[in-house]
């Protein structure tokens, strides 16, 4: 890993988990000063941008809450471009594909991002080195972390808003694009130097609840759509019926019911993939069994968690964003499904967040190696295709952190010598879960212990690479050029890895 | 103690995501079908998948294959290809009579001879879809020392009877009581016919609980989903192997003591009395391990 | 050494499965591979390695090869290609 990275200068190199201490002192916006009787409402979106003064080189953001049913980022950014604005750097909390955004980039309207992942033809375009800087990768926590301190400066956030009233309160739960919490959505609001609500439901003072206040919103803009409710959020996910997810899900289920965790009022965040969500059955069942309830559940909120909540198995939900209709009625409808902000949920540097009190995760990989490290950005081939989130905030902040993914994707194995990028580093993982074996990190010895009785294939995570590599081959390794274009920077600020460009 | 055999998964021969997967879901056999399973335009890609995988992949349980029976074009040539790739056994679907295992056992005592493996490695089991074959049960399971099983398949069976299948099984009650008294009279185990519906996971319950009643020892399945299901009822319970930990001290103990009476309460135990407590213990670990 | 009589197909474009079509190529051309596969910069080679294997254990020496992958292990491969060129070897239509 260099030193010197072009496009970024001298880089904090990752030390450790817990190594780096903050210095000095939560950052904010501009001072405003809101007077009496105005109003904050705009007529289009081109005039928000001129309200906000919005110049070349500057940052914006966006957040993610509307998935792949956004209309907010395309928007702004044709009214953007339409101005003739350049060199902006994007910072929204993730994303999906857009050809919108690909345009920009190749017209120079976006120079740099920085956010959580990126997917399909945008992530294709990234690896490419279309940016004038390498992306920046940040995990939730650490995108929070980075705000707060003042890292990443946001000129201006465009704040997709489901529910608006006149005077810029905003909810994320009333409204045809509902979407639920706005768990990313509030940290930008809080400390970026202007704050513009994007609504399609424009409605008479006093909402409740209030996720963003409107002591934190400069102008509001109505527009026809703000998202598609159909990509916004699904309708509730059907459990996986693939055996293979199945089989790992039970074999994950099992090792928290053997770890030592498995007790009256453990806490529990499960991931939003397919044997995540098959994993929560059995361990509702084995919570059943032994007659336990969770004392919290952390998510990315999907049906299955609700229906733990409302079974009475979980007593109550922290939730930084809702993935389906059931979880968003939830959040509108139950006192213990409490929305918090992304700050509250993984910033490592305030004076605790929810992660630090995990017991037990359950997250996904796209790769992972012998050293334990977890990759979640780039496929077998180093191309960027998903997205850093929560997983190394959780795995950092959890006593138990479990990864689950099928041994070989295709052909590919997913247990290799070397990640392609390392996003969550090995000391934070605790155990491996394939539907071939299970491996537990040496470090926790006492795992291993209470492992033993659970029946599970246990094995050295090097044998496990063997299975695979016995089965596929040992595949060769892709050729890659100098050039950095992305960095992953570790929660706390450091930079854990580089993503360089294929040849 | 002969292998256990709760379940028997059936994997189609034509589909390689499933050859190469079938070990992990921790059935005591898998066997892979180019029969039902496989088009006719497909059958020489399916016994050549089936027997490259058989070959390559280091599969944890016994591997069997279901040949197509041998009076049709595909029987012989599914032999010819596969029998080199060693599997475990080799099932025929349809057995009518003794003669088909005899011809059968003696085209596989060929290929082991050929192929250099230990004679008798490769077994054999028959499935009974016929009336004709029920009745000659016994015959074709003692027709060979490679036979360790017989089975029932009840699609056909039921067809063959002009019938439908039911819920409760009453069609079937005979076929099955008549099975499991053939096997026990020739000494091979008896297995059950698949249960279709994945979904009716009661019914399917209902089924293996009233089929192990009955005496057999396994059930085919067709969905991994099946499997902990059919290994959990056929676990035996807390008092069998109190029960069986005894009647094993006690024979240890006439052993030690060089003695040809076993004795437990003051009550003489057999021979099948301690095999049955070898098989319930063995099967009581099994299950602990799924 | 045998000759392929026709072109032959066997596969299925399903996931861990490939579909290959062998064709008859000019006696000396030799076997001429055409590759398209996910995970063609970790195992192109090894793909092309066993197919080429294949079908000169069959005593094929010429062959037009289309390959389309889609993470078939080495031991499908051999079987798909096997099956492939037995059909190319056919002498009338099947």
């Amino acid at each position: 890993m260099p030193e010197e990275i072009k496009g970024l200068g001298t880089v904090k190199q990752y030390k450790g988990a817990f190594a780096l201490e903050p210095q000095g002192h939560i950052v904010g916006g501009k001072l405003r000063a809101g007077k009496p009787h105005s109003d904050k409402i705009v007529r289009s979106i081109e005039q928000a941008i001129e309200a906000s003064g919005l110049k070349d080189g500057m940052t914006i953001s966006f957040h993610h809450h509307f998935r792949n049913g956004d209309y907010v980022l395309n928007m702004v950014l044709e009214a953007i471009a339409k101005k003739g604005i350049k060199g902006l750097t994007l910072a929204p909390s993730s994303l999906n594909d857009s050809d919108t955004l690909i345009r920009m980039i190749e017209m120079g309207v976006v120079t740099a991002i920085e956010t959580s992942g990126a997917r399909g033809k945008l992530g294709r375009v990234i690896t490419s080195g279309k940016l004038s800087k390498p992306m920046i990768v940040r995990s939730h926590g650490g995108r929070a972390r980075a705000i707060e301190c003042g890292d990443l400066h946001i000129d201006v956030a465009f704040i997709g808003a489901p529910c608006c009233d006149k005077y810029g309160n905003i909810n994320g739960v009333n409204g045809k694009s509902a979407c639920g919490t706005m768990g990313y959505a509030m940290v930008d609001a809080a400390a970026a130097d202007c704050v513009v609500a994007v609504t399609d439901n424009l409605v008479e003072h006093p909402i409740f609840p209030i996720s963003i206040p409107m002591t934190q919103v400069d102008y509001i803009v109505e527009v026809d759509a703000i998202g598609d409710p159909k990509g916004i959020a699904s309708g509730a996910l059907r459990i996986s019926r693939d055996p293979r997810e199945l089989q790992i899900a039970e074999y994950a289920s099992r090792v928290i019911e053997y770890s030592g965790y498995f007790n009256q009022g453990y806490s529990v965040q499960l991931g939003s993939g397919g044997a995540s969500l098959a994993a929560a059955k059995f361990i509702k069942d084995k919570m059943l069994a032994k007659k336990i309830t969770a004392s919290f559940g952390v998510g990315g909120v999907t049906a299955p968690f609700v229906n733990m909540l409302e079974e009475g198995l979980l007593d109550m939900i922290y939730d930084v964003q809702d993935f389906d209709i059931p979880s968003i009625d939830s959040v509108r409808k139950n006192a213990n499904h409490i929305e918090m902000s992304a700050s509250y949920y993984a910033n490592p540097h305030n004076c605790g967040a929810v992660v630090n009190n995990l017991d037990v995760v359950i997250l996904s990989a796209t790769e992972v190696d012998v050293d334990f490290n977890v990759n979640v950005i780039t496929d077998s081939n180093g191309v960027i295709m998903g997205a850093s989130g929560g997983h190394s905030d959780t795995a950092a902040g959890a006593n138990l952190a479990i990864v689950v993914a099928p041994l070989l994707r295709g052909r590919l194995p997913m247990v290799l010598d070397q990640v392609n990028t390392i996003v969550t580093p090995g000391e934070t993982v605790d155990v491996v879960v394939t539907e071939r074996g299970v491996a537990v990190n040496p470090k926790r010895k006492d795992l291993i212990d209470n492992l033993k009785e659970a029946k599970l294939p246990l094995m050295e995570i090097e044998e496990l690479q063997k299975i695979a590599y016995d089965l596929a081959g040992k595949p060769e390794s892709v050729p890659m050029s100098d050039d950095i274009v992305g960095v992953v920077e570790y929660r706390d600020g450091s930079i854990i890895d580089v993503i360089r460009r294929p040849l | 103690m002969e292998k256990m055999r709760r379940t028997m998964m059936f994997v189609p021969g034509n589909n390689p995501g499933m050859l190469q997967n079938a070990g992990i879901y921790g059935a005591d056999t898998i066997i892979f079908d180019v029969e039902d399973a496989v088009s006719i335009g497909e059958k020489d890609s399916a016994r050549h998948l089936v027997a490259e995988a058989i070959r390559t992949i280091n599969y944890p349980c016994e591997v069997a294959v279901r040949i197509n029976h041998i009076s049709t074009p595909y029987g012989y040539k599914d032999l010819e290809v596969i029998l080199p790739s060693h599997p475990d056994l080799i099932r025929l679907p349809m057995a009518q009579s003794a003669d088909e295992i005899k011809e059968i056992d003696g085209i596989i005592t060929a290929a082991e001879e050929k192929y250099g493996f230990e004679p008798g490695s490769i077994k054999m089991m028959a499935a009974i879809e016929t009336p004709k074959g029920l009745f000659n049960a016994q015959a074709i399971a003692e027709a060979s020392p490679r036979m360790v099983a017989i089975a029932i398949g009840a699609e056909d069976f039921i067809a063959n009877l002009k019938t439908t299948r039911s819920k409760d099984g009453s069609e079937l009650v005979v076929a099955r009581g008549h099975l499991v008294l053939a096997a026990r009279a020739a000494g091979v185990q008896v297995i059950d016919t698949v249960f279709s519906d994945v979904n009716d996971e009661e019914g399917f319950i209902a089924e293996v609980k009233r089929i192990k009643q009955l005496g057999f020892d396994g059930k085919s399945v067709i969905n991994p989903r099946q499997i902990g299901i059919v290994h959990d009822i056929f676990m035996p319970t807390e008092k069998e192997i109190e029960f069986s930990k005894r009647v094993l001290a006690a024979f240890k103990e006439a052993l030690a003591k060089n003695s040809g009476v076993i004795s437990l309460d003051g009550k003489m135990i057999d021979k099948p009395i301690v095999d049955r407590a070898e098989r319930v213990l063995a099967y009581a670990e099994a299950a602990g391990a799924r | 050494m045998n000759v392929l009589n026709r072109p032959g197909q066997c596969g299925t474009m399903e996931s861990n499965d490939l579909m290959v079509q062998v064709a008859p190529a000019e006696q000396g051309s030799g076997i001429a591979i055409t590759l398209v596969s996910p995970m063609i910069k970790q195992y192109g080679k090894q793909i092309e390695a066993v197919v080429k294997a294949t079908l000169q254990e069959m005593g094929v020496a010429d062959a037009l090869v289309q390959v389309t992958d889609k993470g078939a292990l080495d031991c499908t491969i051999r079987a798909r290609v096997r099956v492939a060129a037995e059909r190319a070897m056919q002498k009338e239509a099947n």
